[in-house]
């Protein structure tokens, strides 16, 4: 196993993981006419894999074989276009951001309004049809891991719908902060599992899963949330997030006539990310970002940018990138954004680092707060913050692109499409806290005041 | 059963694993393993404790590195590597465990890890490590051979034991090549589910045993819920080896590296003098 990444600890001011990849390795790949598009695990070059005790690879092979036989059925792919389009509201819109473009250098910028979606973010497209998959293997419960609760709320969502019973873990600090969406999953019929062991953070959450997962995979289906973990999770969830970039590759073509120069998404596991990459990896012109969360700034040590500065490890059953420290223990992350607040990555973004397919660079928490604002003022859209950073991220790139226009090119003849990945409705009060927008000793206030993952 | 198999075969050449069980299996009894985390409370007590065990009845000593995130681990085992942890423990440190245990002992010392600090560290490195410090090998809950390629390399070369895990959801493919990957002995998981003691041990362990022995394992031990020496002897009359974790570790918690030294003790009556014990 070669490691990429031997001049480890590359702490400080680092600009990126496409900083330090072979310039020849991109530019032979660049010159290949391979299609990266739907690959199928278990490995992207040296990353992915089953990192997983025995115990599971029965359930993880039956998930695969099953998987793989939906795809292949007509009848599957049609239900799941149909709760697509009957239920979770798809196509989303794509709407160009004519004031929001003003502060990106003045390119074109359009926003793929993955937030008007059922449940209002993309986390739906992959619940529902994992939840199908569960039904077609004969499974009468999901278990589903959630940070914030964002997941946790679309499992217990498509749960009630296909009637599944559904258990939810999530850290005990979050399900104190996270009251409310705590009580969404109780209404929708799910039980929310307060997670005290480990750090009692989301990577603790989905340790407690996969030991529930251990124990009950007879009946059990584990709905994992991000497009990372063992194979196949990572193609899997990959796949029900595509549609993304399917309806975006179209939409963008018939709104500007041709191909965006560069596409933006947060990544935190990076499911978001890379259903929208998906629809234009084999597009070589365009450049595909990822935003990290900076957290605090990379040089602090405090954020969860873990392609920007982690190395390859194993964790929750892929190898990929990895927050962790010398001996090979996970570090904490830290992110004002509970959805990035993950120390690995999924294994098919650590690949598309490496090769220079994907650039991952990280954005602070106030970068990314800045542009929350900016989105709320100019478009009338309060994005979740997760969202934030590829906002924060389209901006510095569109202002980039301004700067480097050909002699005669206007910077409106440059189109940048950014993954609208949620809406910021769950956030509100983390962000009226961080603005110091709310009367002391008002409950919200005492509620942002308890911590940044609010 | 597959008696013919349970003389030495090529894969136990210079296993001292192997050669633990089969001493065991000479005394007419299934072989004692005990397990605890190493650095819980501190380095010097997993030794002590380590010894304790060894000069009680124990055949095999497993210690376990502290990890960060332990999902085939439940609460017992888990608070006590969070406290390892805590209390300073680095991965470094397993090598004065197992040199401080092998020297004052003729018991085998194997490693149990989860994968990625042994990743971080270097395979190479932590396998030359290892087999400096007198270790036997490695126990891998959560490495199958399919992602083992450079271990399998470097484990021949070093003849460090390879104890790969198979349990009741195994296919009979994956006994087949799981059983074929490991060498000392092949680790059957007697349940669905993460460490811990159990009040049973169900019947699924047997049929694990029965299938690994079928596979053309020489040498499969038992571990997952076993904490009484009654199951110790139940378990002790279908499998080659019987492994206990959680009840060592709450013995240590409770009552220090006396009640290890009692509890061993007690355990060994499951497998000593039995005179069904083994395999003939």
């Amino acid at each position: 196993m070669t490691d990429m990444h031997q001049d480890t600890d590359r702490q400080g001011t680092d600009d990126g993981a496409a900083d330090a990849i072979d310039s020849g390795t991109a530019e032979a790949f660049l010159s290949h006419d391979e299609s990266l598009r739907h690959a199928p695990g278990p490995y992207f070059g040296s990353y992915g894999g089953r990192w997983m005790p025995e115990s599971l690879i029965a359930a993880l092979d039956e998930l695969q074989d099953t998987f793989e036989k939906a795809k292949a059925d007509p009848e599957f792919t049609a239900q799941v276009a149909d709760l697509n389009k009957n239920y979770a509201g798809r196509p989303s819109l794509l709407t160009e951001a004519q004031r929001f473009a003003e502060h990106c250098g003045g390119v074109r910028v359009f926003l793929k309004r993955e937030d008007l979606n059922h449940t209002g973010s993309h986390k739906i497209n992959n619940v529902l049809g994992q939840a199908l998959i569960a039904k077609r293997m004969g499974k009468t419960r999901v278990i589903a891991e959630t940070g914030a609760g964002q997941h946790g709320v679309a499992s217990a969502t498509a749960a009630a719908l296909l009637g599944l019973e559904c258990v939810v873990y999530m850290g005990a600090e979050d399900t104190r902060r996270q009251a409310l969406n705590v009580a969404r999953m109780q209404l929708l019929g799910a039980t929310v599992v307060p997670v005290t062991t480990g750090s009692q953070t989301l990577k603790d959450a989905i340790n407690d899963a996969l030991r529930d997962w251990v124990a009950n995979v007879e009946t059990t289906h584990y709905l994992l949330g991000t497009a990372a973990g063992a194979h196949p999770f990572p193609s899997m969830v990959r796949y029900f997030h595509e549609v993304i970039g399917e309806e975006t590759r179209e939409q963008i073509l018939e709104q500007t006539g041709k191909l965006p120069d560069a596409v933006c998404a947060c990544v935190g596991g990076g499911s978001n990310a890379i259903g929208m990459f998906h629809g234009f990896l084999d597009d070589r012109d365009v450049a595909l970002y990822g935003f990290e969360a900076g957290g605090d700034g990379v040089e602090t040590g405090r954020h969860a940018a873990t392609i920007t500065l982690g190395r390859p490890g194993v964790l929750h059953g892929a190898r990929s990138y990895l927050m962790q420290d010398q001996d090979g223990q996970t570090m904490e992350s830290h992110s004002i954004s509970a959805g990035l607040d993950y120390p690995g990555v999924g294994p098919e973004h650590a690949y598309l680092a490496d090769i220079g397919r994907a650039m991952y660079e990280p954005i602070t928490d106030a970068e990314a707060m800045d542009a929350f604002t900016v989105l709320c003022r100019t478009e009338g859209i309060i994005p979740a913050i997760e969202t934030a950073h590829a906002l924060a991220g389209a901006m510095k790139v569109g202002r980039r692109l301004a700067a480097d226009l050909a002699p005669g090119e206007q910077a409106a003849d440059r189109v940048i499409v950014v993954n609208l990945s949620g809406r910021g409705d769950k956030d509100v009060a983390t962000a009226a806290g961080y603005f110091d927008l709310l009367p002391d000793e008002s409950a919200e206030q005492e509620i942002a005041e308890e911590g940044e993952q609010l | 059963m597959t008696s013919t198999l349970q003389s030495s075969g090529p894969g136990a050449t210079g296993s001292r694993a192997a050669a633990a069980i089969e001493k065991a299996r000479g005394e007419g009894r299934a072989a004692l393993i005990g397990y605890l985390p190493a650095g819980f409370p501190d380095v010097q007590t997993t030794i002590d404790a380590g010894i304790a065990m060894a000069r009680n009845g124990m055949d095999l000593i497993e210690v376990g590195i502290p990890y960060s995130d332990p999902v085939m681990d439940g609460r017992v085992i888990q608070e006590a590597t969070v406290e390892a942890l805590s209390n300073g423990f680095t991965v470094s440190q397993i090598f004065a465990v197992v040199e401080g245990i092998t020297r004052s002992t003729d018991a085998a010392v194997l490693v149990m890890t989860y994968w990625n600090p042994v990743m971080r560290m270097g395979v190479r490195e932590f396998a030359e490590r290892l087999a400096a410090a007198g270790g036997a090998g490695l126990i891998t809950p959560d490495l199958i051979p399919d992602e083992a390629s450079e271990w399998l390399e470097v484990s021949e070369e070093l003849g460090l034991d390879r104890v790969f895990l198979v349990a009741p959801s195994t296919s009979p493919e994956r006994m087949r090549s799981t059983v074929e990957a490991s060498r000392g002995f092949v680790y059957a998981v007697s349940v669905m589910g993460v460490t811990g003691a159990r009040s049973s041990v169900g019947a699924a362990a047997e049929a694990v045993v029965a299938a690994a022995h079928e596979a053309g394992a020489e040498r499969v031990c038992v571990g997952l819920g076993v904490s009484t020496s009654a199951q110790v002897r139940q378990i002790g009359a279908y499998a080659d080896g019987v492994i206990v974790g959680t009840a060592l570790v709450a013995a240590l918690r409770d009552g220090g590296v006396e009640a290890v030294a009692d509890l061993s003790r007690e355990l060994s009556s499951g497998t000593a003098q039995d005179p069904v014990g083994g395999h003939p």
